[in-house]
């Protein structure tokens, strides 16, 4: 293995103090904590289906197997959040009341279009100090359409028909390409039902969850028609 | 008397030790319409007798949602109530928004008390006219509060405000010791009966001029549909409070 000669000398030379080689580098504290996980949603005529994992992370710690990234905000639609924990709450909880609010003033519930630039308002709000958080706003058009908003930190968003945010997009989202759009896909067939859309996220949560450590525990899924909301959970590794 | 010496504002006593202004407030809820209200157990619900300015209106709402767990019902000056309804939704958001939870029924009804009592020792300001039942369920039990524009506040069991509003009340005194075991239905059809005591001899109660909320212990508030509100009306033709004595 080459080794450059600096750093060969530095083995050999003697380390005495002096201006030059005194480096006084202290951790600084961070407010920002990346508690991880990954979230996906696809939207389908009727339906949306949002899923995340259940784990959170602190490095290479778990803090919990059982925490929910995903937070309905309306009968028609869910956030779902990967990034900081302490931040997704705050966020929710703005949103929540906000959203009360606007149910209060104009006597009927916030649209989902309504919902996603209200989320980014807010997210830009914090433009110099944001929320370290990468969101999903999955929900039912004013045609009970599902559509999936993907946000970055500081509220750039757009109106997508899946998506995926957290420690394992990477992973996840080249497979859904293939899967639901049939980017390099051989054998074009799309899957048009809920059941086949439902495997690929369960497979892909399984793939992520082998390759990537934050990921794991549960998938916990929330799928949204105009009848209402179903959940599901299904077991992940747990390693 | 020679009320007119005393009357100006706020800050003048009579010599009877009465604020009249505070008084002519507490005639302003007296002249709105009827809405009252009633509790068992497990419920509360709100009765109100909505009424139409004219034959082009529409009917004024009465009843109003502060929380999933708390509503009030309204008598007296529409918009002061507005003014009341707001603040006491902002206050059931923040009390949400910091603790997480319900903001306890009592509590706020105090807050509204402190605020309606601030309007009447000042020499600039005016007393609210609007009174408010306000229902509401929390861990302490299942509420019905009044609130007056002196800033009085009373808890009970049953209660009416409004117009005619006596006839409803002699109708609770017979009947109240029904209502802690009632069932909702029994309810319901007890406080409309209550206001039917309380409308002129032309009128009659319909789905349109009748306005009914329901709350309980695990029932969010809601308002009766026009369907629902027509099944009751109904159903009052038959109702026997006595027959609910026997089944007990």
């Amino acid at each position: 293995m080459y080794i450059p000669m600096n750093e060969m000398l530095k083995h050999f030379k003697q380390d005495v103090p002096t201006m030059a080689n005194i480096t006084h580098k202290s951790e600084q504290w961070s407010p920002y904590h990346d508690n991880s996980g990954t979230v996906l949603a696809v939207g389908i005529p009727g339906a949306v289906i949002v899923a995340g994992d259940t784990r959170l992370s602190n490095g290479y710690n778990i803090m919990s197997r059982d925490a929910t990234k995903l937070s309905q905000l309306t009968d028609k639609c869910v956030l779902a959040t990967a990034g900081q924990y302490a931040d997704f709450i705050a966020l929710r909880k703005f949103l929540q009341q906000r959203l009360q609010l606007y149910e209060f003033q104009n006597e009927v519930q916030a649209s989902t279009e309504t919902v996603a630039h209200l989320l980014s308002r807010e997210l830009y709000s914090r433009r110099f100090f944001p929320y370290y958080t990468f969101n999903l706003l999955a929900g039912l058009d004013e045609n009970n359409h599902g559509f999936v908003y993907g946000y970055d930190a500081i509220g750039s968003y757009d109106k997508m028909t899946y998506g995926v945010q957290g420690s394992g997009q990477e992973l996840v989202v080249a497979v859904l390409d293939n899967q639901l759009k049939g980017y390099n896909k051989i054998n074009k067939t799309i899957p048009q039902t809920r059941e086949e859309i439902l495997d690929i996220i369960l497979d892909c949560f399984s793939c992520a969850a082998e390759r990537d450590i934050h990921t794991g525990d549960n998938v916990e899924i929330l799928i949204i028609t105009s009848a209402g909301t179903e959940r599901l959970i299904k077991p992940l590794r747990k390693d | 008397m020679l009320k007119h010496l005393y009357d100006t504002d706020c800050v003048t006593w009579s010599p009877q030790g009465k604020l009249f202004q505070v008084e002519y407030a507490m005639e302003a809820v007296k002249q709105g319409s009827i809405c009252l209200g009633l509790k068992s157990n497990d419920f509360v619900v709100l009765c109100s007798l909505k009424r139409q300015p004219s034959e082009l209106a529409g009917y004024q709402e009465k009843q109003f949602k502060i929380d999933d767990h708390m509503a009030i019902a309204i008598a007296g000056l529409t918009a002061d109530a507005r003014v009341l309804c707001k603040y006491m939704r902002t206050e059931c958001l923040e009390y949400k928004y910091t603790y997480e939870s319900h903001h306890p029924v009592g509590r706020l009804v105090f807050k509204v008390a402190e605020k309606s009592q601030h309007k009447t020792q000042s020499g600039a300001k005016r007393p609210y006219g609007v009174g408010l039942l306000v229902a509401g369920i929390d861990p302490n039990g299942v509420h019905l509060f009044e609130t007056c524009p002196s800033g009085n506040y009373y808890e009970y069991k049953c209660q009416a405000i409004g117009s005619r509003s006596q006839a409803a009340r002699t109708y609770f005194e017979s009947w109240f010791h029904l209502f802690e075991k009632s069932t909702l239905e029994q309810l319901i059809l007890h406080g409309l009966s209550a206001l039917k005591k309380a409308i002129m001899e032309d009128e009659e109660l319909n789905e349109r001029n009748v306005e009914v909320g329901i709350l309980g212990k695990n029932q969010k508030f809601i308002h009766l549909n026009a369907q629902e509100l027509k099944d009751y009306i109904v159903k009052l033709e038959t109702f026997n409070a006595n027959a609910q004595i026997q089944q007990e």
